[in-house]
């Protein structure tokens, strides 16, 4: 299976608390064409962030790791020195807070052009331009004045758009979106998305966006995956997640969400509060405390990720329920 | 028509040379409810803050239940009314509690110092607050740490209400949460105002969060009122550029946004 660009296979991640390790990533597996774009969505605590982290091999220390990440045919568990730095220019990050991903006290100019200098070489005058040029395609007007600035000096939303130069700077193949757009106004969201969506295509990259609104991923990905308490319930193809999803989380969590184009008596709100992975059962359905469609057999083990159609679904009920779930919402 | 339980008349707020917000006027009756819409610097938490006596207005007119509030309190008998008369519940839970006081403490704190009443009615009117909610008697007990994110922002809805305000500022209040608690926060704001009479202010960039919550809405930019309406009208149909632009960068199904539609859409909004 050599063809992907990213398998994860059976990923599971525990993390130290005090003197235990709990669970936050369970038995997760996802594959990832080159050029292909993954939405990872999910409340706090599902384990989309730690995903990515994993992915990037940034876990914090004495984090425990069953399964294998490989990307590119070569298992990033291994790399180390020249390879890890390799690997890391391969795959790029993006992150929430742009603010505190980036050194205050240096110039949007040496900010862009250190990896280039430094890991790839390039000179000096040929970094600053291609980082003019990368400023220019991200939508951000008078380059050269802003390679002079500071990032205090910067919008959020110009500021992100300086992330992700960076990020495109060194070519990678993989951009890791984790939220990246949460922290911006709307009207500057839309803007960033269609930048993001736009220089992915143009330079061929694969991207795994993160976000806990399913619309948002719908908008930039062509497949999603629903994560809840550590794991993947359910992956589908972006466009056919809202009309007929796999899993009665997926439909609770688009009913849950107010709709902007029809006022609401009260909204379907999710008894209950979202689980994190080393809360969920380890023997029955993680969602099955909050599910209206619980039965008997949610409770009987955990479920696995059954592949239906195109997509996957983690439920009991999956071919049961097909069709009804979206009904739920009017 | 009922005099409304509160009214901003030509409201202007100067920071240095900035103008935050710009010639703001409205009224919101008694259960009625409206939402003051705009992007970040559009002015709408200014707005907020000299509703409740954060800042000073420079110029215009705040009253609330026909008392005006665009001058300081002159005694503390007058702040406390005041304090009666209007509650906010910020955007984040985490840092709007005091960590060393439980939701049961916090909640009859604002009794005593609002309320006349006898210890037994204090602790059932606790207890009826802390239902209202939706929280237990294990969580009313609980540290602001020991509770999850949605369960904070009950605890400080619970607080405002002990309050019995006439008006109860949201500032972003359901903005921090999760989906799914977000849905159950909208639903508990929905039963109280069908329960109560108090009149709601919502300052939120969430324009489908303003539609399931408010009748009226106005939208800002950059301190000025560009649009004013019934929420569902200004969602719609909305007249003005700049609305227009905000409802078009809304994600919703099969929301494609292109750099060029966003582009044009901004363009007019700006030279409109």
């Amino acid at each position: 299976m050599s063809d992907a660009l990213l398998d994860v296979t059976n990923l599971t991640v525990r993390l130290p608390v005090g003197t235990e390790l709990r669970p936050v990533l369970r038995d997760v597996s996802l594959r990832l064409e080159a050029g292909e774009s993954l939405g990872l969505v999910g409340e706090s605590g599902s384990g989309k962030s730690m995903t990515a982290r994993a992915i990037d091999r940034l876990l914090p220390a004495g984090a425990e790791v069953a399964g294998t990440v490989t990307f590119d045919g070569s298992n990033v568990a291994t790399l180390s020195g020249s390879a890890l730095r390799r690997y890391r220019q391969q795959v790029a990050m993006v992150f929430q807070d742009p603010r505190a991903h980036v050194n205050p006290v240096r110039r949007v100019g040496d900010f862009l052009t250190e990896a280039l200098r430094l890991n790839l070489g390039v000179a000096a005058e040929g970094a600053r331009r291609q980082a003019v040029d990368m400023l220019d395609q991200v939508g951000i007007d008078h380059p050269d004045r802003r390679m002079r600035q500071y990032p205090h000096e910067l919008s959020g939303g110009m500021l992100q758009r300086v992330m992700i130069a960076s990020a495109l700077l060194t070519k990678p193949r993989l951009l890791l979106a984790d939220e990246p757009t949460t922290a911006l106004d709307v009207t500057t969201q839309a803007e960033v998305m269609a930048i993001l969506d736009e220089l992915r295509h143009q330079f061929g990259l694969a991207m795994i966006f993160i976000t806990h609104d399913l619309e948002l991923a719908a908008a930039v990905c062509d497949r999603t995956a629903v994560m809840y308490a550590g794991q993947i319930v359910e992956l589908r193809e972006s466009e056919r997640l809202h009309d007929d999803p796999l899993h009665p989380y997926t439909a609770a969590l688009a009913a849950a969400r107010p709709d902007i184009a029809r006022t609401a008596e009260r909204l379907l709100a999710i008894p209950g509060r979202p689980l994190s992975a080393f809360e969920a059962p380890s023997d029955e359905c993680a969602f099955a405390s909050r599910c209206p469609f619980v039965a008997d057999i949610c409770r009987s083990g955990l479920p696995p990720l059954d592949r239906i159609d195109s997509g996957a679904s983690r439920c009991f009920r999956a071919h049961e329920l097909r069709g009804r779930l979206s009904a739920v919402r009017s | 028509m009922t005099t409304p339980v509160l009214q901003v008349d030509g409201l202007r707020k100067e920071f240095g040379d900035l103008v935050a917000v710009d010639d703001v006027s409205f009224a919101v009756p008694a259960a009625g409810s409206l939402a003051i819409v705009g992007e970040s610097g559009s002015g709408k938490t200014t707005i907020a803050r000299m509703i409740v006596g954060l800042e000073r207005p420079t110029a215009g007119t705040i009253a609330a239940c026909g008392d005006d509030r665009s001058r300081p309190a002159r005694s503390a008998r007058d702040r406390r009314r005041r304090g009666r008369d209007v509650q906010i519940v910020f955007q984040d839970p985490y840092t709007s509690l005091d960590p060393r006081q439980c939701a049961h403490d916090a909640i009859d704190e604002i009794l005593r110092l609002h309320h006349d009443l006898a210890a037994s009615r204090r602790r059932d009117r606790v207890a009826e607050l802390v239902d209202l909610v939706g929280l237990d008697d294990r969580q009313a007990r609980a540290l602001p740490g020991a509770l999850s994110g949605g369960q904070r922002q009950r605890v400080a809805i619970a607080r405002a209400l002990a309050a019995e305000p006439r008006v109860l500022i949201l500032d972003e209040s359901v903005a921090a949460l999760d989906v799914s608690i977000q849905a159950q926060v909208l639903n508990l704001l929905a039963d109280i105002r069908d329960q109560t009479d108090v009149s709601y202010v919502l300052i939120s960039h969430d324009l489908a969060v303003v539609r399931q919550l408010t009748e009226e809405t106005i939208v800002l930019r950059h301190g000025r009122v560009v649009e004013r309406g019934r929420t569902t009208d200004v969602l719609d149909d909305p007249q003005d550029e700049y609305t227009k632009l905000l409802r078009a960068s809304v994600p919703h199904p099969g929301w494609k946004p292109t750099r060029r539609h966003i582009a044009e859409l901004r363009k007019e909004a700006t030279e409109a």
